[in-house]
Parts: structure tokens; C-alpha cells; sequence
């Protein structure tokens, strides 16, 4: 049995004049102790993905159809009571803005001991020893001072290591992580990544790591799922969605990169932006920024077909494979 | 040639301090020790004798690690925080000493982007509003039809879609939020822009056209940037010189290419080998070993010994000083200085 098993997961928006979809048909498992990676652009709703699957969407959105069964129970449908037993023990959260997590007005080892007093029957004692521990695993200098510390005391690279600190306090299933290291310096990144890597590996916790770091994802990742204007447009193993991205969207996502440029040119971005919610195209979503598309693309959606080990939703897949793409035959 | 020299650079820090103390209340500052009660004050240490220049048209990069004072440089050029020692000159003049009333003419030509995109925005006011404002407070003189030009002009550039406008900023996400500060920074036509890790919370195709206009905006109008960030392939392609930090201190300060081809600090080579690479999954990283020190209690010596391979008791008890290399660059490593053997 899968740890994660989502199916068909729709989320809409209720807005003041209209219903618009975030959301549509997202599928896919997830094995216990594996890791998977969301990409896409700013509004591809990969955060709304997370809190979906954390059952923490709130007003005006919601979950319209689809389910998500983790170990087997379906969470759509828990209420608020159901879901305490599971949300912050066995399937944790960290967020994009720590101060989301972090309450300004209690000291970070009020927090600790309170999340773990929720769950646990511990002393105080016992409770903030756990949590100095916790903090050392992140890399927090001076733990025992950390507790008596307010969140605007510390760096915001300080403040998101403390949030990983929380996460791992319960010693979750699943852990969704949403931009967990973009606040943070690259040896602090290496490291935490290193750490969430072991701890994942070593106690077969799950891991779905939401970024636009494709570093990130290339090393922390078995399995990728690049998301644009709320579908999967392309799914299947990391190594495979680096090497030979196979949707024209992964590619322009892989090429807009600075290393793909010579330092001090134009980075070769994708044309135009994203669409917002009530304004996403007919036909292929990504149509109207792609340099493939034909007049099928414009007026007809392309489902998700099986294309060498990865799954693809593109009309022009096989053409775009014999074909030299344009950016390459000018470089 | 000669009026380059004449000019002043457009930003000069020298012997930059900043010191936060911990302790807020008398009591707190009482201590017990040795059978007697002492007076104790915490401080810490953000920043550390910091010098360093950006001449106008440059892009001067701030890296280093979480917690090592990057964004207090920015918050202190920016005037939103007093130095504990030290001055900042811009454009020749002193202004770490003005008032707030003072600094008011040089508000529009300089320009801060902050980390936290959550933060910069008024939750209050329409995204239209919120780009609308500096424009009219700065440029009283304009029309409303210039304004609106202006507004729009800035929107289309920064991938801020117009249907945006009469939205609040809770509807947007992070990275879209992000893109609007920064076109709020650039209504206001700036000469200088603090940006404090402006494009971390954006996503590769965002990031790649924030800087490409970045990158126009400087060539088209010459600005110039103090940069804060922590990716470093942005620095590579972005930067023209890097200042790294570490515990408040700048260990190394050198032109990018320079720093990128011959990296000398120890905690530079820490750093570079860091970055997540695309296509290999080794990376071979080398770890940082050792408690990293705090900003409370300063170590002795150099800053950075205690997580340094080639530390020896020299490092452990003298602080090196920032010395000239032969290829330009600034460094302040005792093993660098003296040529110990490094593999
Ligand atoms: N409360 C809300 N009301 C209306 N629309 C919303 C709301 N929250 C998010 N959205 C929209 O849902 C879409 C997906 O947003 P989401 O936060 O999941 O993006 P994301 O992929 O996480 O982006 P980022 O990389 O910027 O974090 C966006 O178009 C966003 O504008
Ligand atoms: N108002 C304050 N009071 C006390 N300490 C502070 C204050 N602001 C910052 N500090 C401390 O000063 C040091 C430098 O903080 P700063 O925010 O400049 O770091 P940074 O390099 O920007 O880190 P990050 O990459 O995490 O943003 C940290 O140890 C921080 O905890
Ligand atoms: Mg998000
Ligand atoms: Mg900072």
C-alpha cells in the first residue's frame, strides 16, 4: 500500500463573482520512504497541492472532487477533529514564510514544548530536552539560549531551520515541504537538505519537497512532477526529467537557468507568464508560451500519455523529439 | 579617466559596526556570579567592521551564510537602522548621521527590496494602490495620466499582469507578490537598489525575467545595486563584485570572475562547492565540520576557525586582516596570507 495515494484531486476557488479551478485531476502515489519533487512556476498551485494534502485549504478554497488516501484513510473528507491526530504527527508541514508557522508572542521553546505536550504525555523538562536536540539536528547554534528567544530575535534562515526543528519534533510518516531552504545560504541548504535526506532515508519518512530549485530537486528527489496552471503536465523519475525534459514547459523551466547562460547575458526566459486562475487558456494550457504549438494545441487539451518512462501532456511530444528544438539549432 | 578617479564611489561603507543588544531591560542585564551581583550586557555582534565600495553601474553582491549580517548591511545603507560605529557615504556625502527628515531627498534614488515579500506590502491597499502611491509621493508634478503610464509600463516589465490591479496582495502567491514589490521599487525610477535576496522566493522563469530587467535597468539607466542574496549562480551571471560574509566579517572581496575561477578563503571554497549542481547527484560538498559560533559571543581569533580545516593555534588566536592578493582581490585568511600548504 502506498503511504500517499492521491486520485483525480480537484480544488476550486469560491470568488466574489465566480468559481475558478486551482486544482485539476492532480494523481499520483507516493511509497512510504519515498521522495517527490513539485515544480513549476509562481500560481502553478503547488502550494495549494501541499496544504490539500494536509487538509489546511482554507476559505474560499476547497476541495471539490478527488481523494487522497494516506495509509489508506481518505483525508478529504476528515473534519478538523479527525485530522489533529494525523496533521503535525504523522505528516508535518513546513511552510514557505516561517512566520506562518511561528507565533511572535511565545519564545521558541514555549512552542516546542507545547506542539510535543499536544501530542506526547512529557514533562517540561523532558519536552525541552527533546527540543534542544531537535535544534542541533538543524544546525541551531546555542540551543539551550534559542529557547528563551522570541522569532524576531533570529535571522530568517534561523527562523525556517527552527521551523524544520518543529517539523521533526513528532517524528512524522510525511513530510511536505514548501520552499523549506529558499530563505536560507547554500551551505546551510546543503546541509539541511543532507539532514532531511538521512532522516528520510534512515526512517523511510516521505518526502514531498515543493521548489523551484532544480538543483534542489536533481539531489533531494527519486520522482519530479512539473506543475503548470494547476495540472501535472509531466511526471516520472528525476534523473530523467533533468537529462531529457520531454514537456517544451520543463524545458523552457531547465534553460531559463542562470548556468545555462553566459554570466551578464539575457537569460533565456520563457515568454509571457503564467495565466491567472480566471484567465487560463483553451486547448494546452502552456499554448500561448510555447514555441511548438500548432492550431491543435489552441483548441484541444492533451491528457497525460506514457512517453519512454515519463508521463507527458503534450500533442507535439514525438515531433518535438525528431525535431532539433529552436533554441538549440541557433546556440 | 582622470573625473572617474575624481569621483567619489556611489557608496562607500568603512569600518561598518552594528550591535544589537540582548538584554532590553535592567534586570535582565543583572548577573550572580562568583557570590556577587554584576552588571552583564549581551550584545550581538551583526556586523563587524565592514569596508567596502560600489561604484556607480556596479552590481556589488552580499553572500554568506543565514544569520551572518547581510540583511543588517542592507537595513543599515538603507537607513532603516543606526550603525553602532562606522560611516556610509553616498554619492560623497555622509548620510548614516542624518535625519530622518534629511535622508528624505535621497528616498527616491535609492530603493530597498525586502527578503520577506509577505512583509513589503500594505494588505490594506489594491495592488494599484500600492504602485500608485510612490509614484504620486515623489513625483507630485505628474499627471494622472503620466502616473497611470508610468504604473503600467513598470507592471508589463515585471510580468505583473494588469487584471492584478484592483486585487489584494493575500490573493496572490509569494513569487507573484515578490514580482510586485519589485515593480514598486521601480515606479520610482531609482539611481540605487538595495535588494535583499529580492529573487529567492521566485521561481527559475520569474527569476530569469526579474533579471534580465534588472540587468536592462542597469545597462539603460546605469543603476546600481548593493545585491543580497544566497544563490550563488545569480552572483555569477549578475554580480560584478562579491563581498562574503561570515560572522559580520567580510573574509574575501574580489570580482566575480575572479572569485568564482580562483576562490581563496576557505569558507568561499565551502561555499561555491555548496550549490546544488543540475546533472550530478554527487556533489562533492565539502561539509563545513564544528559548531558554527554565534554572533553573541565572538570567537577569538579569526571568526571562522572553528569550522576550518586548515585552522592552526595562530588562527585561534589572532584575528588575520583583510590582505591585497596579486589578482585584485581582498582576503582575510592567515593560511592565504602565509601560503600554507591547502590542497
Ligand atoms: N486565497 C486565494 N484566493 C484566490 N486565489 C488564490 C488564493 N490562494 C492562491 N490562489 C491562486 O491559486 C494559484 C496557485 O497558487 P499557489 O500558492 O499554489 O502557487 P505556487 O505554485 O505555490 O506558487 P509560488 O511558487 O509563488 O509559491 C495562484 O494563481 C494563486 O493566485
Ligand atoms: N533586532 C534584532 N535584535 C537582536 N538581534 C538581531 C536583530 N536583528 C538581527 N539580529 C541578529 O543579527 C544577526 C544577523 O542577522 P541578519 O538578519 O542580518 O542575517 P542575514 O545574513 O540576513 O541572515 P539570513 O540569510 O537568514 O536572512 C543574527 O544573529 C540575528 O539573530
Ligand atoms: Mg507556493
Ligand atoms: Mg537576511
Amino acid at each position: 500500500m502506498s503511504l500517499l495515494s492521491v486520485s483525480d484531486l480537484t480544488v476550486k476557488f469560491a470568488m466574489r463573482d465566480q468559481t475558478v479551478t486551482a486544482l485539476h485531476d492532480i494523481s499520483f502515489d507516493l511509497a512510504k520512504g519515498e521522495r517527490l519533487g513539485i515544480v513549476g512556476e509562481s500560481g502553478a498551485g503547488k502550494s495549494i497541492t501541499g496544504f490539500s494534502l494536509m487538509n489546511l485549504l482554507s476559505k474560499p478554497g476547497y476541495i471539490d472532487s478527488g481523494k487522497i488516501l494516506f495509509e489508506g484513510q481518505d483525508i478529504a473528507g476528515m473534519n478538523d477533529a479527525q485530522m489533529r491526530g494525523i496533521r503535525g504527527n504523522k505528516m508535518a508541514m513546513i511552510f514557505q514564510d516561517p512566520m506562518v508557522t511561528l507565533n511572535p508572542v511565545l519564545t521558541i521553546g514555549q512552542q516546542m514544548v507545547e506542539t510535543l505536550q499536544a501530542h506526547r504525555k512529557l514533562s517540561r523538562d523532558e519536552a525541552e530536552q527533546i527540543a534542544i536536540v531537535k535544534l542541533r539536528e538543524v544546525y541551531i547554534p546555542s540551543p539551550e539560549e534559542r529557547l528563551n528567544q522570541y522569532p524576531h530575535e533570529l535571522s530568517g534562515g534561523m527562523r525556517q531551520r527552527i521551523i524544520i526543528a518543529m517539523a521533526l519534533l513528532l517524528n512524522p510518516q510525511l513530510i511536505i515541504a514548501d520552499e523549506p531552504t529558499t530563505a536560507l545560504d547554500v551551505t546551510i541548504q546543503a546541509d539541511i537538505m543532507e539532514l532531511l535526506l538521512e532522516l528520510c532515508q534512515s526512517n523511510k519518512v516521505g518526502l514531498i519537497l515543493i521548489t523551484h530549485d532544480l538543483g534542489v530537486v536533481s539531489q533531494m528527489t527519486e520522482r519530479t512532477l512539473v506543475m503548470y496552471a494547476g495540472r501535472i503536465v509531466e511526471a516520472g523519475r528525476t534523473r530523467e526529467i533533468i537529462n531529457d525534459p520531454q514537456h517544451p514547459y520543463t524545458q523552457g523551466l531547465i534553460n531559463a537557468l542562470p548556468q545555462q547562460t553566459l554570466p551578464g547575458h539575457r537569460l533565456k526566459q520563457i515568454p509571457g507568464n503564467m495565466p491567472s486562475l480566471t484567465s487560463i487558456p483553451v486547448g494546452c494550457p502552456f499554448s500561448p508560451r510555447c514555441s511548438y504549438a500548432v492550431d491543435h494545441c489552441r483548441t484541444t487539451r492533451p491528457e497525460p500519455i506514457s512517453y519512454g518512462t515519463v508521463r507527458v501532456a503534450c500533442h507535439e511530444v514525438n515531433r518535438l523529439h525528431n525535431d532539433t528544438p529552436d533554441q538549440e539549432k541557433q546556440a | 579617466m582622470s573625473e572617474a578617479k575624481t569621483n567619489p564611489p556611489l557608496l562607500e561603507l568603512r569600518g561598518l559596526e552594528k550591535r544589537f543588544e540582548l538584554d532590553k531591560g535592567f534586570l535582565e542585564t543583572l548577573r550572580f556570579k562568583g557570590g556577587r551581583i554584576t552588571r552583564e550586557r549581551r550584545q550581538v555582534h551583526a556586523v563587524n567592521s565592514v569596508s567596502m565600495t560600489a561604484e556607480k553601474g556596479e552590481v556589488l553582491c552580499v553572500v554568506g551564510e543565514s544569520g551572518c549580517g547581510k540583511s543588517t548591511v542592507a537595513r543599515l545603507v538603507a537607513g532603516l537602522l543606526t550603525p553602532s560605529a562606522g560611516e556610509i557615504h553616498y554619492d560623497g556625502e555622509r548620510i548614516d548621521n542624518r535625519t530622518r527628515k534629511a535622508m528624505m531627498p535621497l528616498r527616491s534614488k535609492m530603493q530597498m527590496i525586502f527578503q520577506n515579500p509577505y512583509a513589503s506590502l500594505n494588505p490594506r491597499m489594491t495592488i494599484w494602490q500600492s504602485l500608485v502611491e510612490p509614484v504620486r509621493h515623489h513625483n507630485p508634478q505628474m499627471s494622472k495620466g503620466e502616473v497611470r503610464d508610468r504604473v503600467s509600463d513598470v507592471m508589463r516589465s515585471v510580468g505583473v499582469d494588469p487584471s492584478w490591479s484592483k486585487r489584494y496582495p493575500h490573493e496572490f502567491s509569494g513569487g507573484q507578490r515578490q514580482r510586485i514589490a519589485i515593480a514598486r521599487a521601480l515606479t520610482v525610477d531609482p539611481e540605487f537598489i538595495i535588494a535583499d535576496e529580492p529573487i529567492s522566493a521566485l521561481d527559475v522563469s520569474i527569476q530569469a525575467q526579474v533579471l534580465n530587467l534588472m540587468l536592462e535597468a542597469r545597462e539603460e539607466r546605469g543603476l546600481t545595486y548593493l545585491f543580497i542574496t544566497h544563490d550563488l549562480s545569480v552572483v555569477q551571471h549578475f554580480g560584478t563584485r562579491v563581498a562574503v560574509l561570515y560572522l559580520g566579517a567580510i573574509c574575501e572581496l574580489a570580482d566575480t570572475q575572479t572569485l568564482f575561477s580562483n576562490p581563496k578563503h576557505p569558507y568561499t571554497r565551502a561555499l561555491l562547492s555548496a550549490v546544488p549542481q543540475l546533472k550530478d547527484d554527487r556533489p562533492n560538498h565539502i561539509r563545513l565540520k564544528g559548531e558554527i559560533p554565534t554572533p553573541i559571543n565572538l570567537p577569538k581569533g579569526c571568526p571562522f576557525h572553528s569550522r576550518c580545516a586548515y585552522a592552526r593555534d595562530q588562527c585561534r588566536m589572532e584575528q588575520p586582516k583583510a590582505v591585497h592578493q596579486p589578482d585584485g582581490s581582498l582576503v582575510a585568511c592567515h593560511a592565504v596570507e602565509e601560503d600554507w600548504p591547502r590542497d
